[in-house]
């Protein structure tokens, strides 16, 4: 079947690609902004049964239109329950959740994420908001999946501040730091592709570049070292349905802008 | 118990579980009396200067903000505050002066509208200190193991990483699987503030929607102010006692104040006020701009009902329950520079 030929924007791509991995049947705990919008999305692709939790309680919810926060009452509009943050974070570190879906200020090749200072901690270049729920949903949930915006300033080798875990320094670290035996990074979606986690040195590695993205493309938005397998996938644009999906979630233009 | 790590961040808020029994056996009546006050009153009686103040709700959610501009009026000063996703409240309260130390699970950001630039500000400037680092689910259970009485939980969160090195926890080795385990400090506010649908006189205070943290902060806390949309008869609260989730016993005050959450959210009433959240967004930009906020809307008014009209009165706050119904469009200055 030939995919139709349509103009998209890296927002549509990037969400598009990330809705694509959640399985139906399966439980994801989302953030803010492009993962709300791509769980969204798969739920009304192919994951119709995509059990949706939000942070603040609210748990499988019939989202109308894309909320503005992870607490907002579309989160739990017409939902199976509107609960609280204790119910849900220890449904996380029971083993409840499969996936965690989170966006990222920075991240390192271990899949460590920024998101609480740039700088030094006590006088700070930036201050950022800190880790909110993203610390817990990296630690506690069973994969984590990351959307951000790459660029030489958020792909970087080490971050200067490990607020969410990935895999720490290396193979063996999480465990050895005590969080649960199945959690950590799954993958990275970027503007620019889709990455995963080599399975012996834990780093990352890219996985499949989204269409007209050139190997070049990759290294020059990387300020860090990205294996790159032999063989690297290229991944499908997004459709003319799914584009007109992501409109329907979010009319306002929040995430997928106007 | 071995201590394996130990955050460097500062300890607020933690009593020894004895002396917080002591505190709640002399302070803390068992029958049922009248609290109703005014927001002012319950101020004026329960905030001292230098407390630990945490927020009921989360992030723009049903948070009590007519006891943020009281607090701004009265002009408390070097207050704690708890960060459990504080984010319109802390940004005034910091733009004002009133606090001026923060333990961050998260603050300084306002979600898909942008990162705020008062708070950001004030610690980079250091006029704010962030004393520690947490994370959501673990501040929750800081409220949890408070109003349990004891001294700790365990959790699997934050292990090996900066927001443990940077807060207040310890890492020790469970005694019984023999892996790490992060041990999260109590915490036990002395004051924490709640807005809710209904309550009656007593302080037994219902919450449509989710209750987020707010039945471990109400128990954990010293202090209790509820502010209400409307206080209710007792016998509506008790025709459907399932729905309170804050009981009489840990309530202090309970101040009636209609769309006491404004500009933030009230499940299944009114929707954010994403104008009057990104007018302060946009002149919070410079400390003149916030301080002009705060002459226009807290000082320029002499009680919250003013402030209602001088933000748009009754034909606003019916625009904002015609968005939370899904029956108007939201209108939001800040999604103008929004891009694809």
């Amino acid at each position: 079947m030939a995919t139709p030929v349509v103009e998209y924007t890296s927002t549509e791509l990037l969400t598009a690609v990330a809705s694509r991995l959640l399985e139906d049947k399966r439980s994801v705990l989302v953030g803010t902004g492009l993962p709300m919008i791509a769980a969204l999305l798969a739920q009304r692709t192919h994951a119709p049964g995509l059990l949706i939790i939000f942070e603040a309680g609210g748990i499988g919810p019939r989202v109308p239109t894309l909320p503005i926060s992870v607490g907002d009452s579309r989160t739990f509009y017409h939902a199976a329950a509107a609960s609280s943050m204790h119910d849900v974070m220890s449904a996380c570190q029971a083993g409840y959740v499969d996936y965690g879906f989170l966006g990222a200020a920075m991240i390192d090749v271990y899949g460590n994420v920024n998101t609480t200072v740039i700088g030094d901690w006590r006088h700070p270049t930036a201050r950022l908001p800190g880790s909110g729920g993203a610390n817990d949903i990296g630690s506690l949930c069973h994969r984590t999946i990351v959307l951000m915006r790459q660029d030489r300033r958020r792909f970087v080798e080490r971050v200067n501040f490990v607020t969410t875990p990935g895999y720490l320094d290396g193979p063996g670290a999480r465990q050895r730091a005590g969080l649960p035996e199945s959690s950590g990074p799954y993958r990275v979606i970027t503007q620019l592709g889709v990455y995963g986690f080599d399975e012996e040195t834990k780093r990352l590695q890219l996985m499949a570049r989204h269409p007209g993205v050139a190997l070049d493309d990759v290294l020059a938005n990387s300020a860090c070292e990205i294996l790159i397998p032999r063989k690297v996938e290229t991944t499908a644009p997004p459709t003319a349905d799914e584009r007109r999906l992501l409109r329907e979630i979010d009319p306002a233009g929040m995430v997928i802008g106007k | 118990m071995n201590i394996l790590a130990e955050g460097q961040g500062d300890l607020v808020g933690w009593h020894d579980p004895d002396e917080n029994r002591r505190w709640i056996l002399e302070n803390k009546p068992r029958d049922l009396r009248d609290k109703r006050m005014s927001a002012s009153e319950a101020v004026q009686r329960f905030i001292r200067d230098g407390d630990f103040i945490a927020f009921g709700g989360f992030g723009h959610i049903r948070v009590p903000m007519a006891l943020v501009y009281e607090i701004i009026r009265q002009r408390r000063r070097n207050l704690v505050m708890a960060g459990k996703t504080a984010v319109h409240d802390i940004d005034l309260l910091i733009g004002a002066g009133c606090v001026d130390r923060v333990e961050v699970a998260y603050a300084f950001g306002h979600e898909l509208r942008g990162l705020s630039p008062a708070g950001r500000r004030a610690v980079e400037t250091g006029q704010c200190s962030v004393v520690a680092e947490i994370s959501n689910a673990g501040y929750q259970w800081r409220f949890l193991a408070g109003m349990m009485g004891i001294p700790f939980i365990p959790s699997r969160n934050m292990l090996g990483t900066d927001t443990l090195r940077h807060s207040a926890c310890k890492v020790v080795s469970d005694p019984w699987s023999g892996k790490p385990v992060c041990l999260i400090p109590a915490a036990n506010p002395d004051v924490a503030m709640f807005h809710v649908p209904r309550c009656d006189r007593y302080g037994n205070a219902q919450i449509d929607g989710i209750i987020v943290e707010d039945f471990e902060l109400a128990r954990a806390a010293r202090r209790v102010i509820v502010t209400t949309e409307e206080i209710v008869e007792e016998d509506v609260i008790r025709s459907q006692p399932c729905r309170t989730v804050i009981p009489f016993y840990v309530v202090d005050a309970v101040c009636e104040v209609s769309h006491g959450a404004h500009p933030t959210l009230m499940p299944y009433l009114y929707f954010f006020d994403e104008e009057h959240i990104g007018e302060w967004l946009d002149v919070s930009q410079t400390c003149e701009g916030a301080q002009a906020y705060f002459e226009k809307y807290v000082f320029g008014v002499s009680d919250f009902e003013e402030y209602l009209e001088r933000v748009g009165g009754v034909r606003k706050l019916d625009y904002l329950k015609q968005v939370e119904h899904l029956r108007a469009p939201m209108r939001a200055p800040w999604l103008k520079g929004k891009k694809g």
